[in-house]
């Protein structure tokens, strides 16, 4: 997921010429809910925007790989282990089919992962926190993939074809992910009175960041208007963090766990959920850089490259000697 | 360094997912060599079976109409409208035609 729209500053300059009339019917193909396709004519803006929102989210699948990562080998049983393993191996495919959408507007995988490393890109918020036990697992399914799918739907059907057709492929592995975080969390709170204490730990940690997933309440999101004019968004982050909370809360009454806001309360008259006030310091702290992992993340991300380089050398070098050899 | 190498080269990834259809585009994958190309593509598109067959191209091997030519270049089929079975009226009382 993890379309916060985190770095919205430096609109670089147009230096293209763009006529009112190439945006006018650009912005009619887009009325016409026509698919814009990678080697269509687009302002510059709506290209810089989508590279921007695409790798930023490819970067959250790779970064988000590590907090689960963090229990492969601690899941409690081989099957555990198994799943989740596969699980972090969708992140990776994840990651890979959005940089590979992001490269059809024309920036490359290794700009865009350089501009990670570099700390220029950034990620999700939600991959800051600690994994600090099993239960964690399964809130990261049921909580932070269900945010990811409730923002992830909508974007199946933006208007940039290639991000589009990689988002429907992303939905489609998400439901698992999501299904095994609530099993998860339903084993546990079936299990003995510490097993279902763990499941509320869990809950009462990442519920509010999960919140924070959607960015920015709608009146400090400047730049959704222009993204919901050219149809790359579809609903607001309140309006998608309404749907969360509404579908979410009752999930947690099923498990018979405590949702951790004294302020929740069903509005009878319209069917929506009203939840407290999000901690806009904290989110604001961790996307700054000052979140419990961040650190940690980037540097784990930095070797992991660094650590590897030899192997995509020495790749290279024997593709270039085949190539040779198929030449002499 | 490794950071000063170009790229490896793009792919771009069709699979068929069942024999009886044919390949469809997927995606496309980074590989230094074409049999990396392809177990590349596997792990990255077919991990629920998604495919019989997989094909991968050098992306720069493609020859692509240009779309700003689109309209040109399609257009003298845009009025052949009698290539359409549509096209022609079948009289009252006419059957399997």
């Amino acid at each position: 997921m993890y379309t916060q729209g985190l770095d919205q500053k430096g609109q670089a300059n147009v230096s293209e010429i763009e006529s009112p009339e190439q945006l006018a019917a650009f912005q009619a193909r887009i009325d016409a809910e026509e698919k814009i396709e990678a080697k269509d004519w687009m302002p510059a803006a709506y290209r810089r925007t989508l590279i921007r929102q695409i790798s930023q989210h490819a970067h959250s699948e790779i970064i988000g790989m590590q907090p689960e990562g963090n229990w492969l080998t601690r899941a409690p049983s081989l099957q555990r282990k198994a799943i989740l393993l596969a699980k972090v191996q969708d992140e990776a495919g994840h990651g890979l089919y959005l940089y590979s959408a992001a490269e059809t507007l024309g920036v490359s995988r290794d700009e865009m992962v350089q501009g990670l490393l570099d700390g220029k890109a950034k990620y999700s918020s939600i991959f800051n926190y600690p994994t600090l036990n099993w239960a964690d697992i399964g809130a990261i399914g049921w909580l932070v993939d269900g945010a990811a799918i409730m923002n992830q739907i909508p974007l199946c059907r933006c208007s940039y074809g290639p991000y589009a057709r990689a988002m429907i492929r992303v939905c489609k592995e998400e439901s698992f992910h999501q299904r095994q975080g609530f099993d998860i969390m339903h084993k546990l709170c079936n299990g003995t009175d510490d097993q279902k204490a763990m499941a509320q730990d869990a809950l009462n940690r990442w519920w509010w960041p999960s919140l924070m997933m959607f960015g920015p309440g709608d009146a400090d999101s400047k730049h959704s208007a222009q993204s919901m004019a050219w149809k790359i968004k579809r609903f607001s982050n309140d309006e998608l963090r309404q749907k969360f909370v509404d579908v979410t809360v009752p999930q947690a009454e099923f498990l018979g766990l405590r949702v951790p806001d004294d302020a929740l309360v069903l509005d009878e008259e319209s069917g929506h959920y009203r939840f407290g006030e999000i901690d806009w310091q904290e989110f604001h702290d961790v996307l700054a850089g000052n979140g419990p992992c961040n650190a940690q993340r980037m540097e784990r991300r930095r070797s992991a490259h660094d650590d590897n380089a030899w192997v995509r050398d020495a790749a290279r070098a024997y593709a270039d000697k085949q190539s040779a050899k198929a030449v002499a | 360094m490794s950071k000063d190498r170009a790229e490896w080269p793009l792919y771009e990834v069709f699979i068929r997912s069942k024999s009886g259809l044919s390949h469809r585009h997927a995606g496309s994958v980074h590989a230094a060599d074409d049999q990396m190309a392809l177990d590349n593509a596997r792990d990255t598109y077919t991990r629920r079976m998604e495919g019989v067959s997989l094909w991968v191209v050098r992306s720069d091997r493609i020859i692509a109409s240009d779309p700003t030519e689109t309209s040109a270049f399609f257009e003298p089929a845009e009025d052949k409208i009698y290539r359409h079975p549509t096209f022609y009226d079948v009289p009252e009382g006419v059957e399997n035609l």
